[in-house]
């Protein structure tokens, strides 16, 4: 082959305000999805509700003794442990993505390498934002106070945001590895729900047996509800708070390099 | 000139492995700049992973390619700003609508919302999708699939096209859409690398024509070259008892000028010239011998690697050829 000037000049790379707009038009494609696909909007709001309510008139007077006292309880758990859940999604977007073709496509074009998984991500995190003011304004409703203020649940907001944006690595990371969107899915079944239930999300620790209060104790689900009732409650919060900070780090720091590493070889 | 001026597409020497797999096994290809280029072969024979490498999808273990001038690995982004692609693995969001899917591949590209909008109706016009620009692709029937598809690829006016098997499993009204559209393109002075297992889409379609199998190229050559070398169509005969099959192997082998493959009972030919036929009948007339099955078809992917190789392709694909039978 010969060597020969190209024929066209061309930019080398993405400046960044380019990737930036990559970004939020992919982060829009996300959205308007929900237009399309009412269930997944369902997943996002139907779900939330339905846990508050049954759990706060099914579980709430056996817990507590009364509705009432259980939803200032469980309400901050149930809003973590729908936070956690729906950080997986974004692991099953992106597997629908890379198993559909969808992500092939993205890559072909001249756009900036990052941006698929960056505009699915800001995308996951609108959702976030959705649940976690529709759990919070439903309970209120159903009687949860918050004594906290604005700068309480503003700290709460952020502080889940924070969390789920760690924990949204390790999804992302199956969602990479996985072969099919349902078997994310599977994992999230499979490790979510049991991480979130063996903590104080829903339920006091001192009916649990010793052992298991260790693992609760310790459980980073259950450091973050605190935080979250101690944001929203006005109580003590600030210990819970760092150490939720320390966990979303520590998830990051080993989640993090592993899951872009598996996506560069992808891209 | 040089090749770099005078061809849109310059691969040497692809080599990609998977484990223990060789995908492309030293591929070499050249496509002219405003011509068609068909790669023909079976599923497995490397024709994917070709157009994913020229496609900057993946990068080839050793060998080096450049489209329009840019390396495909050095100079990936550019390549990006002057190629299409249209394949399976390469696909619309099925959860959007049409105009939607093109709408964010034109904001991707740089276009204004209204640009991309605009962009986006021109093409579904174009592709007679505009009735359905508003269901989402999910909806879509196949043809309407692979033309959004297309579409989507051509958003940004791209000069170089890859079109992997884009009418596997259509039906035959879709696939002489999709034959028009391209034929339309490549008029427009797009460059087309086409991927096919169909011999009669590569020769209606493709200036030039590249055979692969397992990873290596075969044949190369205008359609005309490849078939004057494995025959555009295929005699077949089956005599009626088998004791005939002796002296039916030896008339064919006379009047087709090479000897028939014997498969269960039917002897295969190819042929290059249609009087063959007729002298067939008439020889077979004179020897009185009766005759089970009698046709001229359009050979197959596997008659034209038989030719080709030596053997049959592996992977056996279904053959879409109507024989066109005569009464015996």
């Amino acid at each position: 082959m010969t060597t020969a000037a190209a024929t066209v000049a061309l930019p080398r790379r993405v400046n960044p305000v380019e990737a930036l707009r990559h970004t939020f038009t992919l982060a829009w494609r996300s959205l308007v999805q929900l237009k399309h696909n009412p269930l997944e909007l369902l997943d996002l709001s139907i779900q939330p509700i339905m846990f508050v309510v049954l759990f706060t008139y099914v579980f709430g007077g056996a817990i507590s003794g009364s509705t009432g006292d259980y939803l200032m309880f469980a309400l901050p758990g149930i809003i973590v442990q729908n936070a956690i859940f729906a950080s997986v999604t974004t692991g099953v977007g992106l597997n629908s993505d890379l198993t559909k073709g969808v992500f092939d496509r993205l890559r072909s074009l001249p756009i900036a390498r990052s941006a698929p998984l960056a505009g699915r991500i800001l995308a996951d995190t609108v959702k976030q934002v959705w649940s976690i003011a529709l759990i919070l304004g439903l309970g209120v409703i159903l009687g949860f106070r918050i004594h906290g203020g604005v700068q309480g649940v503003l700290g709460a907001f952020v502080l889940l945001l924070v969390f789920s944006l760690a924990v949204s690595w390790i999804a992302v990371l199956v969602g990479l590895l996985a072969s099919e969107p349902e078997k994310v899915q599977i994992f999230a079944f499979v490790v979510v729900f049991p991480l979130t239930f063996t903590s104080n999300a829903f339920v006091p620790t001192d009916t649990m047996p010793g052992w298991l209060q260790k693992w609760v104790d310790i459980n980073p689900v259950t450091i973050l509800a605190d935080a979250v009732r101690g944001l929203l409650s006005g109580g003590a919060a600030a210990t819970y708070v760092v150490q939720s900070l320390l966990w979303a780090v520590a998830i990051a720091a080993v989640f993090a390099p592993i899951a872009v590493r598996a996506f560069k070889r992808r891209v | 000139m040089n090749e770099q001026t005078t061809h849109a597409i310059v691969a040497e020497g692809l080599i990609k492995r998977f484990g223990d797999t060789t995908a492309l096994d030293g591929v070499d290809l050249a496509v002219r700049r405003g011509t068609v280029l068909g790669l023909l072969g079976p599923n497995g024979a490397g024709k994917t992973t070709a157009v994913r490498i020229l496609a900057t999808l993946l990068k080839p273990d050793a060998g080096r390619a450049s489209v329009g001038g840019y390396d495909v690995v050095r100079d990936a982004h550019q390549v990006r700003r002057l190629i299409g692609l249209t394949g399976q693995y390469a696909s619309v969001d099925e959860t959007l609508t049409g105009i939607e899917n093109l709408i964010l591949i034109g904001r991707l590209l740089g276009l204004s919302r209204a640009e991309a909008r605009g962009r986006g109706r021109e093409l579904l016009a174009e592709f007679r999708l505009d009735d359905a620009a508003n269901k989402p692709a999910k909806a879509y029937s196949g043809g309407m699939r692979r033309r959004l598809d297309l579409a989507a690829s051509l958003v940004g006016r791209p000069q170089v096209l890859y079109l992997d098997e884009p009418t596997t499993g259509l039906d035959p009204r879709s696939r002489n859409e999709m034959w028009d559209i391209v034929r339309d393109l490549v008029s427009d002075g797009v460059t087309v690398l086409l991927t096919t297992q169909y011999l009669e889409e590569a020769d209606l379609l493709a200036e030039e024509i590249v055979v692969i199998d397992h990873g290596r190229v075969i044949a190369t050559g205008t359609p005309d070259e490849l078939k004057s070398r494995v025959g555009a169509q295929t005699l077949a005969v089956r005599p009626k008892h088998a004791v005939d099959a002796p002296i039916v192997q030896s008339i064919v082998a006379q009047v087709a000028g090479r000897a028939p493959e014997a498969q269960g009972g039917l002897l295969t030919v190819p042929v290059t010239d249609p009087a063959v036929l007729p002298a067939v009948v008439r020889r077979l007339d004179e020897a009185e011998v009766p005759i089970g099955e009698l046709a001229l078809r359009g050979s197959s992917l596997d008659e034209v690697f038989l030719a080709l190789t030596g053997h049959r392709a592996e992977d056996r694909t279904e053959d879409q050829n109507e024989p066109e039978r005569i009464p015996a």
